[in-house]
C-alpha cells in the first residue's frame, strides 16, 4: 500500500518538477521573423484585432501609427481594424475592465504592446502553437510553454484542438518519467497545420513590430549615420597625420 | 619640432574640411532633439480636428465645441442679423477682413463664413485672451444704442460684431479668428481641417 | 575683422582669464608625445558625460517620475515623441559605453602606474568619480520602473539593511518607504537628474585640474618634466593643442562609429544594455526568475554573492571597491610603467583583467554550486592580486616570499575548512588549485627564477 503511495507521490512530484522546469526547460521553436514583410504585418494586425484585442490591450500603440507603418490608409484601418468607437489616433485600448477580467478569467490579461519584446519572438510563436486539451483547467486547455496558463485557446477556430502526447522515458535517476513526445490534432480547425503556423508567424511578426515600431526606421538611419561618420573619420585621420608630421 | 616646412595651406584645407563636415554633422545631429520638442503623436491626437453636429442649433443660438483646448463657437444667424452686417461698417476697424491671418481665404467675405447662416469663430478675444460673451440683442441698456448685436469682452471692453469683426477704439486690435473648418454634410462640420486639405 | 576680434579678446582677457586658461590647459599644456591607444579614454569619458547630460535633459522633458506613469512615459518617448526612440537609445547605450570607457581608462592607470606619486590625488578623484558614476547608473536604472528596475533596486537597498544596528532604519530612510515605492522613484529621479550630475561635473573639473597640476603620465612611466629645454619646455612634451585635440577628434570619430553601431543596430545588446525583463512593468508581487544587475555591476555582485552571510557579503563587496582607493599605497614600486616591470607583474595585470571579466560573467549567471564555487575562488584571487602588488613593490627575500605564500594560502585553506560541507568538499578541494596556482606563480617563482626582476627605465620616452 505504502509503495503505491510512494509511486504516485513520486510521479506527482516529477510532474510538478517537470512543469516547473517546463517554463525554462521547454524547447522553443525558432520563429523566422521578418519585419520588412508588410503583407505579413498586415495579416498579423488583422489576426491581432480579431482574436486578441477583445481581452488584451495594446495601449502604447496608436491605430494611426499602425496605419502609417503598415502602408495602410487611415480609412482602411478605421474600416477593418477598429471595431469599437475608437478614433484613428486613439491608443489600441480594450473595453474589458481589469476588475471584470479578474472575475471572468481569473486574472487581468496583460497588455501586449511589449510582450514579444519581453519574452522573445520564439517564445510567443511556440506559446501560441502549444495549447492542448486538458480537462483539469477552467477553460479546458493547458499550455506546454506556460504551464497552467489562465488564457483560453484564443485561436482555436484557426488551429482546432490538439492533445499532448507523452511517452515513458527512463531518466538519469533510473526512474520512468513522462516525456513530451508531440501534439496530435484531434479536431481540425479552419486552417491546416501549415497554414496555422504561417498565421501565427504573421501574428508574431506584428507583435514584434508592436514591441518597437521604430525598428522599421532605425537601421536605415543607422546606415546613413555610420556612412557620414566614416567620411568624417577619413578627414579627421588625414588632419591628424598632417599635424603629427611635426612630431618626431 | 620642425615648423619651417609646414604645409600651411594643406592644414588649412583639412581643418576647414573637418570643421565643415563636423559642424554640418553636429547641426544634423541636433535636429532630432529640436524636433522632439514639437507636438508628439499624443499632442497631435488631442489637437485633432473635432466634429460638431449643428443640426439642432436654433436660429440666433450659439453652441460651443472644444478644439485644441480652445472654445469654438457656432452661431446660427437670423436674416436680420445678416442684414445688420452691412450697416455697422463705420464702427469697424477691418470691415473687409483685409488682415489675412484672422481667417482662411474661404471666410474672407462679408459674412466671414462658408455659409452665411452659420458663423464659426474661435471664442478668444484678440486682445489678451478672455472669452467674450454673446450679446445678440440690439441696443441693450448696458451696451448703448449703437450696439448692432455681437460679442462683448468683459475683461477690457472689446467689442465684435455678428461676423466677429472688431470695433474701432477698443483694446482688441484684430477680428476674431475663424478656424479652418469644412462641412461634412448639412448637419455636421469638422473644425480644424480646411476645405482644401485631403 | 581680425582687429575687431583681437580687440574683443583683449576686452575679455582684461576681465576673465580666457587666454590664460586656453594657454595653461590647451595651447601650452605640454603632454608626453608618446600617448598610445590607452590614452583616448579620458577624452572619450568626457564625451560620454556630455552625451548623457544632453540626451538626459531631453528625456526629462517627457519622462514622468511617478510610479503609475513612469513605465508608460518611457513607451510614450519610444513611440509618440518625435525621435524619442533615438534619444532613449542614445542614453541607454551611453550608460553602458560610459562604463566600458571608464574601465579601460582605469586599466590604463593600472598598466602605466598613473596612480603613483605625484598622481595619488588624481587617482582618488577618479575613484570618487567612479563611485558617483555607479550611484548615478543605479538610480537611473530605477526610472523606467520595469521589473528589473524594481527588483534590482529592492535587492541593493536591502543590502544597506544588512548593516547591523542602524541598517534597517537606513534602508527605510533611503527608500522613503518600507518597500521600493513611488517615494523612492521620485527621489532617485531628483538625485539622478540634478544632484549627481552636478557632483560629477565638479569632480571631473577637479580631476582635470589635478592632472594638469602635475602633468600627464605616459606609457613609459617617465616624468617628462625632469627633462626640459632652454625654454623650460619638456623635451618629450608637445602642446596638447593642436596635437592631441586633433588626435582625440579622430578617436571620437572611431568611438562614435562603434556607438552608432550599437545604438542603431543592437540597442539591447542581447539583453545586456536593455534587459528583457525591464519591458514588463514593475510588479511588487511577482519577482522575475533571475535578478541580475546590469553588466557593469556584475563583478562586484559576484563578490557579494560569494559570501553567504548578508552583512559580510556587503563588507566583501564594499571592500572590493574600497581596496582600489588604496592602490597608490599598495603598489609602491618606483617603476611606474609595466613596460619596465617584471614579467610576473605583467602576468599579474593580465590575470587581474581576466579575473575581473570572469567575475563579471559569473554575476550574470544563476547561482549553481559550481558557479558559486568559482565565484568564491575568483573573488579570492581578486583580493590576492592586491597582496601580490604590494609584495612586488620591491625585491623580497626568498624567506619573505615563502612566508607570505604560506600565510595567504593558509588563510584561504582555513576558510575552505570553515565553509566546506560534506557535499561540497570535493569541489572545494579541486577548486583550491585556483588560488594555490596563482599564489605559487606570483610568490614562489621569484624564489627560483628571475621573472620578478624589473627592467631599467629609459631617460627619454620611446614611442
Amino acid at each position: 500500500m505504502s509503495r503505491i503511495i510512494y509511486v504516485i507521490l513520486g510521479w506527482a512530484l516529477l510532474g510538478v518538477g517537470a512543469q516547473a522546469a517546463g517554463g525554462h526547460g521547454v524547447h522553443l521553436d525558432h520563429a523566422p521573423v521578418d519585419i520588412q514583410n508588410k503583407a505579413s504585418l498586415q495579416r498579423g494586425a488583422k489576426y491581432f484585432v480579431n482574436y486578441c484585442l477583445s481581452c488584451h490591450s495594446a495601449k502604447y500603440s496608436r491605430f494611426s501609427r499602425v496605419a502609417t507603418d503598415l502602408d495602410l490608409t487611415d480609412r482602411q484601418v478605421e474600416e477593418n481594424l477598429i471595431f469599437t468607437d475608437a478614433k484613428i489616433r486613439d491608443p489600441m485600448n480594450v473595453a474589458l475592465r481589469p476588475e471584470d477580467a479578474r472575475v471572468w478569467l481569473g486574472t487581468a490579461p496583460p497588455d501586449l504592446s511589449l510582450e514579444a519584446r519581453a519574452r522573445g519572438a520564439d517564445w510567443v510563436y511556440t506559446y501560441l502553437r502549444s495549447f492542448y486539451l486538458d480537462d483539469s483547467r477552467p477553460f479546458g486547455v493547458n499550455n506546454l510553454v506556460l504551464p497552467n496558463a489562465s488564457m483560453p485557446h484564443a485561436l482555436w477556430k484557426l488551429q482546432g484542438w490538439q492533445e499532448a502526447k507523452y511517452k515513458a522515458e527512463r531518466g538519469p535517476d533510473g526512474h520512468e518519467h513522462p516525456a513530451f513526445e508531440g501534439f496530435e490534432l484531434v479536431t481540425p480547425g479552419e486552417m491546416s497545420p501549415k497554414e496555422y503556423d504561417r498565421a501565427v508567424l504573421d501574428l508574431v511578426n506584428f507583435l514584434v513590430y508592436l514591441g518597437e515600431p521604430a525598428q522599421l526606421q532605425r537601421k536605415t538611419i543607422g546606415v546613413w549615420v555610420i556612412a557620414y561618420l566614416l567620411i568624417f573619420f577619413v578627414i579627421a585621420y588625414f588632419l591628424k597625420k598632417e599635424y603629427w608630421k611635426d612630431v618626431h | 619640432m620642425a615648423t619651417d616646412d609646414v604645409d600651411r595651406s594643406r592644414r588649412r584645407l583639412l581643418t576647414a574640411a573637418a570643421s565643415v563636415v563636423g559642424g554640418g554633422g553636429a547641426v544634423v545631429a541636433l535636429w532630432p532633439f529640436l524636433s522632439s520638442m514639437s507636438p508628439s503623436a499624443r499632442a497631435q491626437a488631442a489637437g485633432a480636428p473635432v466634429e460638431a453636429d449643428i443640426s439642432q442649433v436654433e436660429p440666433g443660438q450659439l453652441i460651443r465645441v472644444e478644439w485644441r483646448g480652445k472654445p469654438v463657437w457656432v452661431v446660427r444667424r437670423t436674416p436680420e442679423m445678416l442684414e445688420s452686417l452691412d450697416d455697422d461698417r463705420d464702427l469697424l476697424r477691418d470691415p473687409d477682413s483685409l488682415i489675412a491671418s484672422q481667417q482662411p481665404p474661404y471666410a474672407r467675405n462679408e459674412y466671414r463664413s462658408i455659409k452665411p447662416e452659420y458663423l464659426i469663430l474661435v471664442g478668444i478675444c484678440t486682445h489678451l485672451g478672455c472669452s467674450p460673451t454673446y450679446r445678440p440683442e440690439v441696443a441693450p441698456a448696458d451696451l448703448g444704442p449703437e450696439w448692432p448685436g455681437g460679442f462683448f469682452c468683459p475683461c477690457h471692453g472689446s467689442r465684435f460684431d455678428l461676423a466677429g469683426r472688431v470695433f474701432k477704439n477698443v483694446p482688441a486690435p484684430l477680428n476674431l479668428v475663424v478656424p479652418p473648418h469644412r462641412y461634412l454634410s448639412q448637419s455636421r462640420i469638422l473644425v480644424g481641417k480646411d476645405q482644401s486639405e485631403a | 575683422m581680425n582687429r575687431a576680434l583681437t580687440n574683443l579678446l583683449g576686452w575679455i582677457d582684461a576681465r576673465f582669464p580666457l587666454t590664460k586658461l586656453w594657454d595653461e590647459h590647451l595651447a601650452k599644456y605640454y603632454a608626453p608625445k608618446n600617448f598610445n591607444f590607452w590614452y583616448y579614454f579620458g577624452s572619450l569619458a568626457l564625451l560620454v558625460l556630455v552625451i548623457q547630460i544632453f540626451s538626459g535633459i531631453f528625456l526629462t522633458m517627457n519622462y514622468k517620475p511617478d510610479a503609475e506613469l513612469a513605465f508608460g512615459s518611457v513607451e510614450y518617448i519610444m513611440r509618440d515623441v518625435n525621435w524619442g526612440w533615438l534619444i532613449r537609445y542614445m542614453h541607454s547605450t551611453g550608460a553602458s559605453a560610459f562604463f566600458i570607457v571608464v574601465y579601460l581608462h582605469m586599466f590604463r592607470a593600472l598598466m602605466y602606474g598613473s596612480f603613483k606619486k605625484p598622481r595619488e590625488l588624481l587617482w582618488l578623484f577618479g575613484m570618487v568619480i567612479y563611485l558617483a558614476l555607479m550611484a548615478e547608473a543605479f538610480m537611473g536604472y530605477l526610472l523606467p520602473w520595469g521589473q528589473m528596475s524594481y527588483w534590482g533596486a529592492q535587492v541593493i537597498v536591502n543590502l544597506f539593511g544588512a548593516i547591523p544596528g542602524f541598517g534597517p532604519d537606513l534602508a527605510v530612510w533611503i527608500r522613503g518607504d518600507y518597500v521600493i515605492s513611488d517615494a523612492t522613484l521620485n527621489r532617485f529621479f531628483a538625485l539622478h537628474v540634478a544632484a549627481v550630475p552636478l557632483v560629477l561635473v565638479f569632480l571631473v573639473i577637479a580631476h582635470i585640474m589635478a592632472l594638469h597640476e602635475v602633468g600627464s603620465n605616459n606609457p613609459d612611466g617617465i616624468e617628462i618634466k625632469k627633462n626640459k629645454d632652454a625654454n623650460g619646455i619638456p623635451v618629450d612634451g608637445i602642446p596638447f593643442h593642436p596635437y592631441y585635440t586633433v588626435k582625440d577628434i579622430m578617436g571620437v570619430a572611431v568611438f562614435l562609429i562603434l556607438f552608432a553601431i550599437a545604438m542603431f543596430f543592437i540597442p539591447e545588446m542581447g539583453g545586456y544594455f536593455l534587459e528583457h525583463a525591464n519591458f514588463i512593468p514593475a510588479n511588487p508581487l511577482a519577482t522575475p526568475e533571475h535578478i541580475a544587475p546590469v553588466w557593469y555591476f556584475t563583478p562586484f555582485y559576484t563578490v557579494l554573492r560569494a559570501v553567504p552571510d548578508p552583512f559580510f557579503g556587503v563588507v566583501a563587496m564594499g571592500s572590493a571597491v574600497a581596496v582600489l582607493f588604496f592602490l597608490p599605497w599598495i603598489d609602491r614600486n618606483p617603476v611606474k610603467s609595466m613596460r619596465y616591470r617584471s614579467t610576473l607583474h605583467k602576468l599579474n595585470l593580465i590575470l587581474f583583467a581576466i579575473v575581473f571579466i570572469v567575475l563579471g560573467i559569473l554575476g550574470t549567471k544563476p547561482a549553481t554550486p559550481l558557479m558559486g564555487e568559482m565565484a568564491v575562488r575568483f573573488s579570492e584571487v581578486y583580493f590576492l592580486f592586491f597582496f601580490v602588488l604590494w609584495y612586488s613593490s620591491r625585491t623580497r627575500s626568498n624567506g619573505f616570499s615563502l612566508l607570505l605564500f604560506v600565510l595567504l594560502l593558509g588563510i584561504v585553506t582555513a576558510y575552505d575548512f570553515v565553509r566546506a560541507t560534506d557535499i561540497t568538499m570535493n569541489l572545494v578541494s579541486i577548486s583550491w588549485l585556483i588560488p594555490a596556482l596563482y599564489l605559487a606563480i606570483m610568490l614562489l617563482l621569484p624564489i627560483f627564477t628571475d621573472l620578478d626582476n624589473d627592467r631599467p627605465v629609459p631617460e627619454r620616452v620611446t614611442s
